[in-house]
């Protein structure tokens, strides 16, 4: 524990002039466009968006898995170009390793780093102590609640020290109570390790609830919309997120979401389905009336 | 993080032990309820097997004709009786385990070669693109008409009866260690990546037992195959074994011989499917429920 949070401050997340476009038979297809994002040193920041803008893709590029068509990605002014235990991401779907049990899967990244067994094993079981997951070390993963093995994917992360932490939708497949349960964790060890975080999701109230800024994005091809700036005082309580200040960022961030959604669905809304969202079209294309 | 214990979520839960321990009964009681399944499906498969010994029987006695001719079917008693017989004679020993040999070593040799190269085609595509058109080519030739071949290519029998036992279960092994490979979930080598692994690692801690079931079904399989194709080779080519134990039989009218030599490789089949099983309970513990 000790050698994670002795590290000075860093994890500066720059990304610069980014787009990434991807080849089909119908010719280049434009993903991510014009998209400049930064993240400082133990920030926490979140992306949100409508499905399919490519927030998944912007996170998948720092982590190093995809390749930039342009522009750069750099994390404390060093290029990324490939994926690194420097930083930890966590899966929606878990990725948990089936055939490892708890600990041998928070283990794996030390081991990876050359760690002796006896320095390793000892490092875990203390992350899980952390985690209020001692218990299970031994069980395998399938045996876990959604909630539990989204702790030991969250403490896997972070077992190697990495600079940042990215998260892709990470509580997305969890019930509405266990998510908030996720979410305090969360924010407990962020404010406990200084680490910076980069934080995918598509739930307003969970972005607000968890970050210091949110970046909105546009629908396909994604750029960034809006960039708003988080003012609540940590630490956050649940009970926030019925104040008004919440409400009035949440009202904000909802209605230029929903701008965005309806443009990713435009094509395929008719006038009838529109009546829902009160909106006549009158024969009118969608576009026009927004 | 206690607080997230202290509210709870679903999860395995210590049950908490009963102040006294129950009485036999009770216990005995409980044992019978969670094992109802198991115990019934025991008790069903031990008297559809008694039924079909007694069908056997009455149809062997009666030499029914219908169709069907049982005239010349030895009984289930006459297979006993040359069963008993056998298990004192040397020579039927040495039939059984030359057999067991041949499997050992056909088998062994098709494992060892087909899960690498599977593993390795699964990860390089070149050695896929390469390899994969000749399997194909070669794949549906049945084993069994690979003996002339084979007993040109070897220099002695039993080199060619171990080649065709290798050959039969070499494809299923093969065929699904690519299938395994092909399921391997992205996510979780992209996991392994992010912890720092490099390509061995990812091969060997994630490839590989991502892939093991898939293996094992092929082992299973191919140890089924293994098998056809042995008494296949057997029959046609051999001096010993259980193939042409059971096919002297029927030259020597020794119709009692024919079921015991069908039962015995029935038995060995199955008890050889039994270890592979076990061998997989063995290496994929996570698999147990």
């Amino acid at each position: 524990m000790s050698e994670i949070v002795a590290k000075a401050p860093q994890g500066h997340i720059e990304v610069r002039n980014f787009s990434l476009s991807y080849d089909s038979i119908e010719g280049p297809v434009q993903a991510v466009t014009e998209t400049q994002i930064h993240v400082k040193p133990g920030e926490f920041v979140s992306i949100v968006g409508p499905s399919g803008c490519g927030k998944s893709t912007l996170l998948n590029a720092v982590a190093g898995f995809l390749k930039p068509t342009t522009g750069i990605v750099t994390v404390d002014g060093e290029k990324v170009n490939g994926p690194s235990a420097e930083r930890g991401m966590v899966f929606q779907q878990y990725s948990l390793f089936p055939w490892k049990t708890v600990r041998e899967n928070v283990e794996f990244g030390l081991k990876m780093r050359g760690m002796p067994r006896s320095q390793r094993e000892r490092a875990a079981r203390t992350l899980l102590g952390l985690a209020g997951l001692e218990a299970f070390e031994k069980h395998y993963p399938e045996k876990l609640s959604g909630g539990m093995k989204q702790r030991v994917g969250i403490v896997r992360a972070l077992a190697t020290g990495p600079k940042v932490l990215l998260l892709d939708e990470p509580f997305g497949a969890l019930d509405a109570q266990t998510r908030v349960i996720m979410q305090q964790i969360l924010t407990n060890m962020w404010q406990r390790l200084k680490i910076s975080v980069l934080f995918v999701t598509h739930d307003i109230d969970e972005a607000i609830f968890l970050s210091d800024r949110v970046y909105c994005m546009t629908a396909r091809p994604g750029s960034i919309k809006a960039e708003i700036p988080i003012p609540l005082e940590r630490p956050r309580q649940q009970s926030m997120m019925m104040s008004s200040e919440f409400l009035a960022l949440r009202r904000g961030l909802m209605s230029l979401i929903r701008e965005e959604s309806i443009k990713a669905m435009g094509g395929e809304i008719t006038d009838l389905g529109m009546q829902g969202l009160n909106i006549q079209l009158h024969g009118a294309s969608l576009a026009d009336v927004i | 993080m206690p607080a997230a214990d202290a509210i709870g979520e679903a999860g395995p839960v210590p049950a908490t032990p009963p102040a006294t321990s129950p009485a036999f009964g009770t216990l005995a009681l409980r044992w019978y309820r969670l094992n109802r399944g198991g115990l019934r499906a025991t008790a069903i498969g031990i008297i559809s097997l008694i039924v079909f010994l007694l069908a056997w029987h009455l149809l062997t006695t009666y030499r029914v004709v219908f169709f069907v001719r049982f005239t010349n079917v030895p009984s289930p008693l006459a297979v006993y009786a040359s069963f008993t017989k056998a298990i004192h004679d040397p020579k039927f020993l040495l039939h059984v385990l030359l057999s067991c040999r041949r499997i050992f070593f056909g088998f062994s040799l098709a494992a060892i070669v087909a899960v690498p190269l599977g593993l390795i085609m699964g990860r390089f595509k070149l050695v896929h693109e390469i390899i994969f058109p000749v399997a194909e080519v070669l794949r549906p030739i049945p084993a069994i008409a690979w003996v002339p071949m084979a007993i040109m290519l070897w220099p002695t029998n039993e080199q060619s009866i171990v080649y065709i036992t290798f050959l039969g279960s070499f494809f299923p092994i093969l065929v699904n260690t690519l299938h395994g490979m092909s399921l391997v979930d992205p996510v979780l080598v992209r996991a392994a990546q992010c912890l720092g692994a490099r390509e061995r690692s990812i091969f060997r801690d994630v490839y590989f037992p991502a892939s093991l079931p898939h293996i094992f079904t092929g082992l299973t399989v191919g140890m089924g195959v293994a098998w056809v194709s042995l008494i296949a080779a057997e029959m046609i080519s051999g001096q010993y074994g259980i193939g042409y134990f059971t096919w002297e039989a029927y030259s020597l009218v020794q119709y009692a011989d024919i079921a015991l030599g069908m039962i015995a490789i029935g038995v060995l089949g199955l008890g050889s499917s039994m270890l592979i099983r076990g061998a997989g309970q063995l290496v994929m513990p996570w698999r147990l429920k």
